[in-house]
């Protein structure tokens, strides 16, 4: 006789240790390879809790396997002819379950949901950042501001708190009341405010760290930028941008496209929009210190400018372009020229004047070839930053 | 709310084992639990048993099923029987009333079987499954909470004696040998008894502490419980499955219910194109030989006796593999090309790639060779199949975590004699073999 038995209804979990085990393996996994998936990541400015996916490659179990590329049986419509062509054999499917044809399902990749911020946070860890630094960033330019906090009986006029003064009003009324109708006098008497009853804010100095920040991210887009070039370029500001997001607590980003002329455009634009045309770099910097003189006073803003181009500028413009260079230098916090290597092995020219003619501390310059050397640049980039910090 | 109780189950199960005993099953005790879909997931992840003993990959498990569940690119299974005196069996809570009726009645196939096939009667102890794994578990744990073990170094063995796990005799009852056995063979390499079993081997031979030896049999023992079931699946889900189906057109179920059964059956064990789906093949062939003169007793004698591969190699005629649309594929470079079809002249080579190609056939075999002054010399036991080379070479690596020093693995890549070699601080080279 079968015996029946409704379950186990809130029981403990059983695979909590066990999971949990697996989500610090597979965050050390992420760490390591931090570099390969945010050069993976595709966004700039989202919210710090959106849940992104990351497809973690799931932490493998290995065994003696056979390969993909073998043969094997399988069941089929009936139609199936010798030398028909049934499929193709995917070269990321490593592995899976033997015995199947290469279309199944059983590759060892499932998404793991991280936050930007969690991201951030392995990131950053990584870097080994003292707190410290991070507070003297912060409170580069303080502000001061008044705050209403609590009640007094002395104050002046304007601080006058006519609800609290009401109040107290009242309650002396309505004592002097009782007194009366005790004493059985008259209780229609009128009582007017006394110098005792007024109430005053108190006010506190609240002494606001100031902590605006702006990111102006100028990019060649001429006809010699490719989507791939822009994609390194991409993930590079998104690293940017997030760096600057944890340090200041309000950032705002400023795109500007350039070819021979510069515009400022929305971040889309800025990423999809190809244009063809030779290049003018300065036309980029000069709009960027345009838009700084308009709305970013650097006495109030700190200001992070990076521009990434392949370097192919027209020669006739690099003069112009180092002076403004040089200009750029001396109101940001820091000034960076990424550039994106294409099929050619050596800089361009415009890099090495950079190099040789910008002496300024707060100029850094980096080249990217390949995803994986988005986060060495990006690296480098913070030691300079440190070091540049620590003269403001 | 569920639109049924445990009650209609049990008046369910009672008319079910009636028909059980009628047909000729013979069952272990059974003992249904009914549990909600994490706790399947649970079960699904712990091998059915959530008294096995801690280790990541189960988290892991459970994370991907549940994520695959979620995402709905797969479903839960119906039940989850566990090969156990009494049997154990899960039903999902939410399924409907139909699915619970052919659960229990598929549940019972499978509880026969277990019962009756030689298979686990001779490798197994269902008395003894659930005590295993608790032992098993509570020995890990001990060695876990032990303040000059720890789990780090735990994980370290069984991180690698998983990646193993397969690597064990594969027949026979894989028992550990007396001290007068063992005496024996001391001075031999590699003995005869080992000479299939490198998990034991590496148990046996590698510079290993006690507790470390314990883990590596833990981990050996558990596969031998489970060889039975991965060698026998096909017969076992068919077995089942033909149960199942039977014993519902036995029950005349009202007209609503008897449709969603058809339904649902049909599900089980349709066809996967391009694929093998073990309830497909099995039940036809046990419908099929079921017809045949004196069907009924013969199928009987086949559930007891064989195991896949036989079962296939006897039965698997002409006939039922053009029914069954059975084809051969090879990969040609890119592609995956169908390479024979189950006609006059191509069945018997589907027929031989399918039986060489499930169960543990599915799994190389790599076995230790020699020892020469320290290095251990694995063979890959090659049959026209290559290995997968990124992940024999990750694998080695756990060979040579637990053997201490250098490894080497013989193996075949594109038609050349090729040597694997796993330094012992684990920096992996290969050579061609002709230079050894």
């Amino acid at each position: 006789m079968a015996i029946f038995k409704d379950g186990s209804i809130g029981q403990s979990d059983r695979s909590a240790w066990d999971r949990k085990r697996h989500r610090q393996l597979v965050e050390e996994a992420i760490k390591k390879n931090m570099g390969d998936i945010i050069a993976e990541e595709s966004i700039i400015g989202q919210s710090k809790n959106k849940k992104i996916k990351i497809p973690i490659k799931g932490l493998k179990e290995y065994q003696f396997v056979y390969g993909k590329n073998n043969g094997g049986t399988a069941s089929g419509s009936g139609q199936e002819q010798k030398g028909q062509v049934i499929g193709k054999v995917k070269e990321d499917q490593q592995g899976g379950e033997p015995g199947q044809a290469g279309n199944d399902a059983g590759e060892d990749i499932y998404e793991t949901e991280i936050t930007i911020d969690e991201l951030i946070g392995y990131l950053f860890e990584d870097l080994k950042l003292p707190d410290m630094e991070r507070k003297k960033f912060a409170q580069i330019e303080a502000e001061r501001k008044f705050k209403r906090s609590g009640i007094q009986r002395k104050g002046i006029p304007p601080r006058l708190n006519k609800k609290r003064t009401l109040m107290e009003k009242i309650k002396r009324e309505k004592i002097s009341c009782r007194e009366r109708v005790a004493e059985e006098l008259d209780d229609n008497e009128r009582v007017p405010f006394r110098e005792e009853d007024l109430r005053y804010w108190r006010v506190k100095e609240d002494t606001r760290r100031h902590s605006n920040a702006v990111v102006i991210c100028i990019m060649d887009t001429s006809g010699s930028m490719d989507q791939t070039k822009k994609y390194l370029a991409r993930s590079f500001y998104f690293l940017l941008y997030q760096f600057v997001l944890w340090k200041y607590e309000q950032v705002e980003v400023v795109f500007i496209a350039h070819t021979t002329e510069a515009k400022e455009v929305t971040e889309d634009e800025f990423f999809h929009r190809g244009e063809a045309g030779g290049t003018y770099i300065s036309s980029g910097y000069a709009k960027a210190l345009t838009i700084i003189e308009e709305r970013y006073n650097p006495e109030v803003w700190n200001i992070y400018t990076f521009h990434c181009s392949d370097g192919d500028n027209w020669s006739n413009d690099n003069d112009k372009a180092v002076e403004l260079a040089a200009q750029l230098c001396l109101i940001c916090n820091l000034f960076g020229y990424g550039e994106i290597m294409g099929n050619y092995g050596y800089g361009s020219t415009i890099r090495r004047e950079y190099e040789r003619r910008v002496k300024a501390d707060n100029f850094v310059t980096v080249t990217m070839g390949k995803k994986e050397d988005v986060w060495p640049a990006f690296k480098q980039i913070l030691d300079k930053e440190s070091a540049a910090g620590g003269d403001q | 709310m569920r639109e049924y109780a445990l009650r209609e189950l049990e008046y369910w199960n009672d008319r079910i084992e009636e028909l059980v005993a009628k047909a000729g099953l013979t069952c272990f005790d059974q003992y249904f639990e009914t549990v909600s879909y994490e706790d399947m997931l649970c079960y699904g992840a712990y091998v059915g048993m959530p008294s096995h003993y801690p280790h990541w990959s189960y988290g892991k498990s459970y994370e991907r099923q549940k994520s695959f569940y979620q995402y709905n690119l797969s479903g839960l299974p119906y039940e989850m029987v566990i090969n156990s005196d009494p049997c154990i069996a899960y039903l999902m809570r939410d399924n409907t009333l139909l699915l619970q009726i052919l659960t229990i009645a598929h549940v019972y196939g499978h509880n026969d079987f277990f019962r009756n096939n030689r298979l686990f009667k001779r490798d197994t102890r269902p008395d003894m499954t659930v005590e295993m794994f608790k032992t098993h578990a509570n020995r890990v744990r001990q060695y876990n909470n032990d303040p000059s073990i720890g789990a780090e170094k735990v994980e370290r063995i069984l991180d690698a004696a998983h990646a193993l796990r397969f690597q064990v005799c594969r027949y026979g009852e894989g028992r550990l040998p007396d001290k007068k056995q063992l005496a024996e063979e001391a001075d031999i390499p590699v003995p005869e008894r080992l000479q299939e079993d490198l998990l034991a081997f590496l148990a046996e031979r590698s510079q290993l502490a006690e507790w470390e030896r314990d883990l590596i049999n833990i981990v050996r023992e558990e596969t031998l419980y489970f060889i039975p079931q991965m060698e026998t699946k096909i017969m076992n889900e068919g077995w089942a499955s033909y149960w199942h189906y039977q014993l519902l057109n036995q029950l005349e179920l009202p007209q609503g219910l008897h449709l969603e059964f058809l339904q649902r059956h049909n599900l089980v064990i349709r066809p996967h194109q391009g694929r093998i789906n073990p309830y497909f093949i099995g039940f036809k062939m046990f419908e099929y030989l079921s017809k045949q003169a004196d069907g009924a007793n013969k199928i009987m004698s086949i559930r007891a006796e064989e195991r896949d591969q036989s079962f296939l190699r006897r039965y698997l005629n002409q006939e039922l593999c053009e029914q069954l649309h059975l084809f051969n594929y090879a990969v040609s470079g890119e592609d995956i090309v169908v390479d024979e079809v189950a006609d006059e002249e191509g069945w018997r080579k589907v027929r031989d790639t399918f039986v060489n190609s499930i169960g543990l056939g599915a799994i190389p075999i790599i076995r230790p060779r020699s020892v020469d002054k320290g290095t251990l010399v694995l063979e890959h036991v090659y049959d026209g199949r290559e290995l997968e080379l990124n992940y024999a070479k990750e694998t080695l690596k756990y060979v040579a975590e637990l053997w201490g020093a250098k490894v080497e693995l013989c193996t075949r890549m594109e038609e050349q004699e090729k040597v694997l070699v796993c330094t012992s601080d684990k920096f992996i080279s290969m050579y061609d073999g002709g230079r050894l």
